[in-house]
């Protein structure tokens, strides 16, 4: 079984570049450790990036620069690599970067209703572009409180939901944005567990330009 | 197909074989000589990297300093069945910048248990990068100006593509779709690969 549904090269490019805030990265780092054929789209990205460091030199004092680094690093010890913990017999099903965001695997979530029998819990994140949540949507049911605005990604960790035609297992990411109107709905027999990174609600920032605007003048 | 063999390697593919023979031997011996080769190759090209966000020289030279230590100490975690030296060195530039700058990049762990690895095999994979490297390298050489400027600014300068678009003085989706007919160009030089 693999994965059907893959990241654009738009989300992609940039989180080669380093560019993507942190709770789209956190989506596409996870679907990146389900998906070797996205891992190759990625490092050839990272391919292109390192061709064009190639043909960038910006010349000068190099034995400078040289003397510098030897007196400074190479009489250092070297960093210790930290020991792989030794792998759990069963392995997880929410892979990481996710499952450390979460603080352990599925059976030692905290799940918050949400109402008509889906859960969720929020993800905190330093970025605040973006909110990130994990949700738990019951089997044959749509996916709850489904109004956003601007991007919203969605990576199934186990079930599956169906959105118009198409089937997302786990593993496949869909993307959408506000304009897209969908009803995704998970699939009969087992609870869909999902992903799904929003942009953060503009409601909530135009509260706050609104109250800051008499202090500021604005 | 990849018409070169090992008597026809262009010279620069040359170079990139012999980046990958020394930081391996970095890796397993320390050897500060094949270090030093590595650091003149890579200090200056670092360095341009790290002047186009920061615009002054003396930051970029010190997260230069910065990503060549990375480099040292983590030479040995590097995979000659990666392949690419230089995408490598980029991906630690890339990281050294986002600490500087106090970003957060969630990433992927090879050794996590849930991690779904590729079904090729490790050397089968090793000749395969090689070869793709080097046909990602020539399929560079084809691209237009304006498409390699995109993606120089999309890749060095860690600004939205937006912003790209305003400093070109051109629309938003012009810079997309240079950014998207430049890898539809590298797609198709790696046909059937990705
Ligand atoms: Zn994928």
């Amino acid at each position: 079984m693999s994965v059907k549904h893959h990241i654009s090269d738009a989300f992609l490019i940039d989180y080669a570049s380093g560019t993507l805030s942190e709770g789209w990265s956190l989506a596409v780092a996870t679907h990146l450790a389900l998906c070797p054929k996205c891992r190759k789209r990625l490092a050839a990205m990272e391919g292109a990036a390192g061709a064009l460091l190639d043909k960038s030199a910006e010349s000068g004092g190099e034995d400078v620069a040289w003397a510098r680094f030897k007196a400074r690093t190479i009489d250092v010890k070297v960093e210790e690599i930290k020991p792989v913990a030794a792998s759990p017999k069963v392995p997880p099903v929410l892979p990481e970067p996710l499952r450390s965001y979460l603080g352990g695997d599925l059976g030692d979530l905290k799940w918050r209703a949400l109402g008509r029998g889906a859960y969720q819990i929020l993800i905190d994140t330093k970025d605040t572009e973006t909110q990130v949540r994990l949700l738990r949507i019951p089997a044959g049911k749509p996916v709850p409180e489904h109004t956003h605005e601007g991007r919203e990604l969605t990576l199934v960790l186990a079930g599956s939901f169906r959105d118009g035609d198409d089937l997302f297992a786990r593993g496949d990411i869909e993307e959408a944005d506000g304009d897209l109107l969908h009803t995704p709905t998970a699939t009969e027999g087992e609870d869909c567990i999902c992903l799904a990174v929003t942009e953060a609600p503009l409601k909530f920032s135009s509260w706050i330009v609104r109250l800051m605007q008499p202090i500021l003048k604005i | 197909m990849n018409k070169k063999n090992s008597d026809g390697l262009a010279a620069d593919d040359l170079a990139k074989s012999e980046m990958v023979r020394l930081l391996s031997i970095v890796g397993r011996e320390r050897s500060v000589e094949a270090f030093e080769a590595i650091f003149r190759y890579y200090a200056p090209r670092i360095r341009s990297f790290m002047v186009m966000k920061t615009k002054d020289r003396q930051a970029a030279e010190e997260l230069m300093q910065e990503t060549m230590t990375a480099v040292w100490n983590k030479a040995g975690q590097f995979d000659p069945a990666r392949g690419n030296v230089s995408a490598w060195i980029y991906t630690i530039a890339r990281n050294v910048r986002i600490d500087a700058y106090r970003r957060k990049r969630p990433e992927f762990d090879f050794n996590d248990p849930a991690f779904v690895a590729d079904d090729v095999a490790p050397a089968d994979q090793e000749f395969q990068q090689l070869q793709e490297a080097q046909l990602l390298r020539g399929a560079m050489e084809t691209l237009p100006e304006e498409q390699l400027d995109v993606l120089r600014r999309a890749f060095f300068d860690d600004v939205s593509h937006s912003t790209i678009a305003r400093d070109l003085g051109v629309p938003l989706g012009t810079v997309k779709s240079r950014i998207r007919l430049a890898f539809e160009k590298l797609r198709s030089s790696l046909e059937g690969r990705l």
